[in-house]
C-alpha cells in the first residue's frame, strides 16, 4: 500500500465557548504538520501561538487533561463527530478519516460546558457516591488478607475496574441527556463490580434498592452504543445485564418478603 | 455558631493523599482534601508494574521483610534514611493484605492466591500486580474508601483547586493554606490545624517526561518560597523503557522486563533490518551480557546509562537514540498479563509488541528529592515511633509531605514498584502523625486566629495574579516553558558534568530574567489555563535551578546522579543529605549537607554483579 500523502498543514476548527452560559462559536486554527501527533500536542502548539488561520489574536484552548496515557480519562472530547480521548487520537489516523478536510473539535453535548472543550462530569462522580462504590472494610488496621478469589472471577473484576470514569459511554447513549436522571452504563458497571466482591456484596441490596429508582437499569434501551466507544474494553453489555438480572431477582425477593 | 472541630487539610488526591486522608479520618478528625484534577485522575493512575512486599512464597525461598528493606537501600545507594526504609518494607506485606481487603483486583494463581512478578532490583519474586495497571486499580480502591468517609460527611473534597501557598501563624507554624478553583478563579484561604502537601513529581520541569501534565512541583516550590527546606533535589529517576513522543514519553512498565522481556540492540552499526529479520546471533542483549544477576532487572539507573551509552556509541536503532525492548518470544499467557502496556504501545505507535520488539529510549520519570522532612527513629533504629507528630513534617511546624514529593524512602534511586508502597505507607504510617499533632502540638485552633492572617494571604496570590495578568512583556510562557525543558533534558539528567550544569544554570538565569517580561494571551477571569500555567511555570524554573545546583555540587557519581567528571561514588564527603533553603525576598538558595546515619546497615560497594568487559 502506498502510504497517503501527508498534508503540510493540519487544520483544526474547534468549537469554543467562553463561560457556562456563553453561545459557542467556531475557530480554525493551522498547524504543520508532523508525524506523530496526537490532538493534545496540537492543543499544547496552539497555546504557544493561539492565531487563527485568519491571523486573529484568539486565546488558547482550554480544555481537561492529565495523564495523556488514556489511563486518567480527563481528557474526552467529540473528535470529527465521535466521542473519545484526545491524548490517544492520533492525527495520522484522524487525517485518514478527514481526507483532506478539517479536523473538528467539539467539548462532549451530555454533560455542561465550563469553557471550550471542559466539561463538567460531576455527575459520574456523584452517581458513585449515590450507588455506595466502595468495599465496606472494618478500618485500615492489619486484620489479613481479603478474600480469595478464582483467575476468572479476578478477571470480570479486573475489567470492570478499567473504567476510567471518562464518559464516553455517557455521550454515546441515547438514553442519557443533559437534563434527565439517568444513571448510564459505567455506573451500572461499577454496581457489578462491587456486587462481585465478597465483602463489596454486604452492600448489595442497597445498590440494587437504588437501581430500581426512576433513571435506573429499567431506562436502559439497551441500544448498546456505550459498549462500542469504551475506550478501554469494558465489558458494559455484559455488565448491564448482570445488573438487570441481579436487579430482578431482588425486586422478586422483596416482593415475597417486604424486606429491603 | 458551635466551635468546629480541628480539622485537617490534605493537598493532592493521589495515592498519599488519599492513603493520608483515609487515616486521618479513620480517628475521627475532619479532613478537606484538595485536588487540582477530580482525585480519580491523579498521577498514580500511571503506574503500571506493582507493588513490592515480602509474601508468602517468597518468604519460603529466603526472602524477607529485611531483605526487602536492604534492597531499597543498596537500590538507592545508601543515601535513603534508614528507619523509615525498615518501617515500609516491614509494613508492605500488611498494605497489600489491607489494599486486597478494599477489593482490589490483583491478580491471582489458580489456587486464588495473589499472583507475584519478578521487578528491578530484586533476585526474588516479590512485586504485586493487577494486570498492568496496578497504580489505577489501587488509587481506585483508596479513592473507593474516601468516598465512603465522604459519604459519612467527615471529608470534603475541593477538586480542581489549585494550592497557592501555606499559611502560617505569628510562631511560623502551618494553619492552612490559600487555593484557587481553577474554573470560577475565586482564590480562598482555608484553615486547618495540620496540612499535608502529597502534591507527587516535578516531571513537567524536563518538559518531557512520563509524568502528567499537573507533575510540575509548583506546590513544593510554593512551600519551598515560605521557608520550607528541599533535600536531595539533584537525584531524579530516568526510567530506561519508554516511548518517545511529541506531547509525553509514555512509559514502558518495568513488567515488561519483569514477565522476561529483553533489551539488545543489533550487533551492526546502523543496522536497518527489521528486528524480526536480526538473527539470534547478531543481536546484543548488552543487560544481559554485563549483568548476568540480575540481567535485564538491574536498577533503573543502570539500566538507563546503559542504554544511553549504547546510542551513544551508535549501537541504537538504525543508528538512532532507540533500542529495542522486545517481548515477541514470551508465551502468550505472559503476553496476556501485560496487555494494558501492549494496547498503549499500540495504541501511540500502530505496532503491536506482541509480534514486533518495541523500540524505546530513556525519559525522566521520579523525583527522589522534594521536601526536606524528619521523623523521630526508634531507640534501636528499627522503623520510627508510630504515631510520632513529626513523622514525615517539614521543617515547618504542621507541614507534612507525603508520597513523592516527600525526599525520604528512596535515596539515589527508587526501585521499581517501591513508590506505590511509600505512598502509601507514608498516608497509612504517618497519617496517625496528623492527627496526633492537632491533638497535642497545634497549640491555638486555626478557628480562633484573627482573619486578617488568611485575608492578607488571599491578597498576596490576588496581587500576584493580577501582575502576571497585566505584564506586558514580549516573552511566551510557553516557549520559555520549552526552553526549560530542553536545557535540563540534555544537561540535567542521564550524564552530568561541570561545565553543562553550569550551561544549563546560566540558560535558567536568562529564562527567570525572560518570566519577569511576559505577556499571558488570556487575561480573562474564567477557567483560566493560560494564567495557572504561566504562574507555574515561574516555580518551575526555581526547581530547575535547585536541581542544577544540587547536581553542581555533589561531586560524585551516585544512584540516579552520575557526574562524567567526578565517576566514583564519595563516601566520605557525600554520604549527606543535600539541604536547601531559598530566601524569596532576596531570590537566593542556599546548600548545606546533613550526614546520614547509617546505623543498621553499612554502605557496601553497589555493583549488582557487574561483569567488566574484557
Amino acid at each position: 500500500m502506498i502510504a497517503p500523502k501527508k498534508p503540510e498543514i493540519i487544520t483544526f476548527r474547534i468549537k469554543r465557548q467562553d463561560a457556562r452560559d456563553a453561545q459557542p462559536y467556531w475557530e480554525v486554527f493551522e498547524v504543520p504538520y508532523k508525524p506523530n501527533l496526537n490532538v493534545i500536542s496540537c492543543l499544547q502548539l496552539i497555546a504557544e501561538n493561539p492565531v487563527t488561520r485568519e491571523g486573529r489574536q484568539s486565546r488558547p484552548v482550554v480544555w481537561d487533561c492529565s495523564c495523556l496515557e488514556e489511563v486518567c480519562g480527563a481528557c474526552t472530547m467529540v473528535i470529527n463527530g465521535r466521542v473519545r480521548q484526545s491524548c490517544s487520537a492520533l492525527v495520522d489516523q484522524l487525517l485518514e478519516e478527514v481526507g483532506e478536510g478539517e479536523i473538528t473539535l467539539e467539548p462532549m453535548t451530555k454533560f455542561p460546558v465550563v469553557r471550550d472543550l471542559w466539561v463538567d462530569r460531576q455527575r459520574m462522580f456523584d452517581n458513585l457516591l449515590r450507588f455506595k462504590g466502595w468495599v465496606p472494610i472494618d478500618g485500615t488496621h492489619d486484620l489479613g488478607e481479603g478474600p480469595k478469589e478464582s483467575p476468572e472471577e479476578q478477571e470480570l473484576r479486573y475489567e470492570l475496574s478499567r473504567c476510567m470514569t471518562c464518559g464516553c459511554c455517557l455521550e454515546a447513549c441515547p438514553q442519557f441527556t443533559l437534563d434527565n436522571d439517568f444513571i448510564g452504563a459505567n455506573t451500572f458497571g461499577q454496581v457489578v463490580y462491587f456486587n462481585a466482591h465478597k465483602t463489596g456484596r454486604v452492600l448489595m441490596n442497597e445498590r440494587l434498592d437504588a437501581l430500581m429508582e426512576p433513571g435506573g437499569i429499567a431506562d436502559c434501551g439497551n441500544a448498546q452504543n456505550c459498549v462500542k466507544v469504551c475506550p478501554k474494553d469494558v465489558p458494559l453489555t455484559i455488565a448491564i445485564a448482570k445488573a438487570g438480572r441481579q436487579t430482578t431477582v431482588h425486586s422478586i425477593k422483596r416482593f415475597f418478603t417486604g424486606k429491603r | 455558631m458551635a466551635a468546629e472541630k480541628p480539622r485537617a487539610l490534605v493537598v493532592g488526591g493521589g495515592l498519599a493523599g488519599l492513603a493520608a486522608t483515609i487515616r486521618i479520618a479513620e480517628t475521627g478528625t475532619p479532613v478537606d482534601l484538595f485536588s487540582m484534577v477530580p482525585v480519580k485522575r491523579s498521577h498514580s493512575v500511571c503506574a503500571q508494574g506493582g507493588i513490592n512486599a515480602c509474601n508468602k512464597v517468597a518468604r519460603q525461598q529466603g526472602y524477607s521483610e529485611w531483605m526487602h528493606f536492604d534492597e531499597t537501600l543498596y537500590g538507592g545507594d545508601f543515601l535513603n534514611h534508614q528507619p523509615p526504609v525498615y518501617d515500609m518494607a516491614h509494613w508492605a506485606p500488611r498494605i497489600i493484605d489491607l489494599l486486597d481487603r478494599m477489593g482490589v483486583p490483583f491478580n491471582r494463581t489458580h489456587e486464588g492466591e495473589r499472583d507475584l512478578r519478578m521487578f528491578g532490583g530484586s533476585l526474588f519474586k516479590r512485586t504485586h500486580f493487577a494486570g498492568a495497571t496496578t497504580g489505577q486499580q489501587l488509587l481506585y480502591a483508596l479513592d473507593e474508601q474516601v468516598r465512603r468517609w465522604e459519604a459519612e460527611g467527615l471529608v470534603r473534597k475541593f477538586e480542581f483547586w489549585e494550592f497557592l501557598a501555606p499559611v502560617l501563624d505569628d510562631g511560623g507554624m502551618c494553619k492552612g493554606i490559600i487555593a484557587q478553583d481553577m474554573r470560577t478563579m475565586e482564590i480562598r484561604a482555608f484553615r486547618g490545624d495540620a496540612t499535608v502537601l502529597a502534591t507527587g513529581g516535578n516531571g513537567l520541569v524536563y518538559g518531557k517526561s512520563t509524568n502528567s501534565v499537573i507533575c510540575n512541583g509548583a506546590a513544593a516550590i510554593r512551600a519551598y518560597a515560605q521557608g520550607a527546606w528541599l533535600g536531595n533535589p539533584e537525584f531524579i529517576q530516568v526510567h530506561p523503557t519508554a516511548i518517545p513522543g511529541e506531547d509525553k514519553c509514555r512509559l514502558m512498565s518495568e513488567s515488561a522486563r519483569g514477565e522476561g522481556g529483553r533489551v539488545w540492540v543489533p550487533r551492526k552499526k546502523g543496522d536497518s533490518r527489521a528486528p524480526g529479520d536480526i538473527p539470534e546471533g547478531e543481536r546484543s542483549y548488552f543487560l544481559e551480557e554485563k549483568y548476568p544477576a540480575y540481567g535485564n532487572l538491574v536498577p533503573r539507573d543502570i539500566a538507563t546509562r546503559e542504554i544511553f551509552w549504547k546510542c551513544l556509541e551508535g549501537y541504537g536503532v538504525a543508528g538512532g537514540r532507540m533500542v529495542y525492548l522486545d517481548c515477541t518470544h514470551l508465551p502468550d499467557a505472559t503476553k496476556n498479563k501485560l496487555a494494558g502496556i501492549f494496547e498503549i504501545y499500540e495504541k501511540f505507535t500502530g505496532d503491536d509488541p506482541r509480534k514486533v520488539a518495541m523500540k524505546i529510549f530513556p525519559a525522566v520519570h521520579y523525583t527522589m528529592g522534594g521536601l526536606y522532612t524528619v521523623y523521630t527513629p526508634r531507640s534501636d533504629y528499627k522503623g520510627m515511633e508510630p504515631g510520632a507528630p513529626n513523622n514525615m513534617m517539614t521543617n515547618i511546624p504542621g507541614l507534612y509531605a507525603f508520597g513523592e514529593v516527600n525526599y525520604q524512602y528512596h535515596g539515589g534511586t527508587r526501585l521499581g514498584a517501591n513508590a506505590l508502597l511509600s505512598c502509601i505507607f507514608d498516608g497509612l504510617f504517618c497519617g496517625l502523625s496528623v492527627a496526633n499533632h492537632i491533638r497535642d502540638k497545634a497549640g491555638k485552633r486555626a478557628q480562633e486566629l484573627s482573619a486578617g492572617l488568611y485575608e492578607q494571604g488571599v491578597r498576596r496570590q490576588e496581587d500576584a495574579v493580577r501582575q502576571l495578568i497585566d505584564a506586558k512583556g514580549e516573552n511566551n510562557p510557553y516557549t520559555i516553558a520549552r526552553e526549560m525543558g530542553e536545557v535540563m533534558t540534555d544537561r540535567v539528567t542521564v550524564v552530568r558534568d561541570e561545565e553543562g550544569l553550569k550551561l544549563a544554570l546560566n540558560t535558567i538565569g536568562s529564562l527567570r530574567q525572560r518570566y519577569q517580561s511576559m505577556r499571558i494571551s488570556d487575561t480573562g477571569t474564567w477557567t483560566n489555563q493560560n494564567l495557572a500555567f504561566a504562574r507555574a511555570l515561574g516555580d518551575m524554573l526555581i526547581y530547575a535551578e535547585a536541581i542544577v545546583i544540587g547536581a553542581t555540587e555533589r561531586r560524585e557519581s551516585r544512584g540516579s546522579h552520575f557526574r562524567s567528571d567526578h565517576l566514583e561514588r564519595n563516601d566520605d564527603k557525600y554520604l549527606k543529605t543535600t539541604i536547601m533553603k531559598y530566601d524569596a525576598a532576596n531570590d537566593r538558595h542556599t546548600l548545606e549537607y546533613e550526614d546520614v546515619p547509617t546505623p543498621l546497615v553499612k554502605p557496601r560497594p553497589r555493583t549488582y554483579g557487574k561483569v567488566e568487559a574484557a
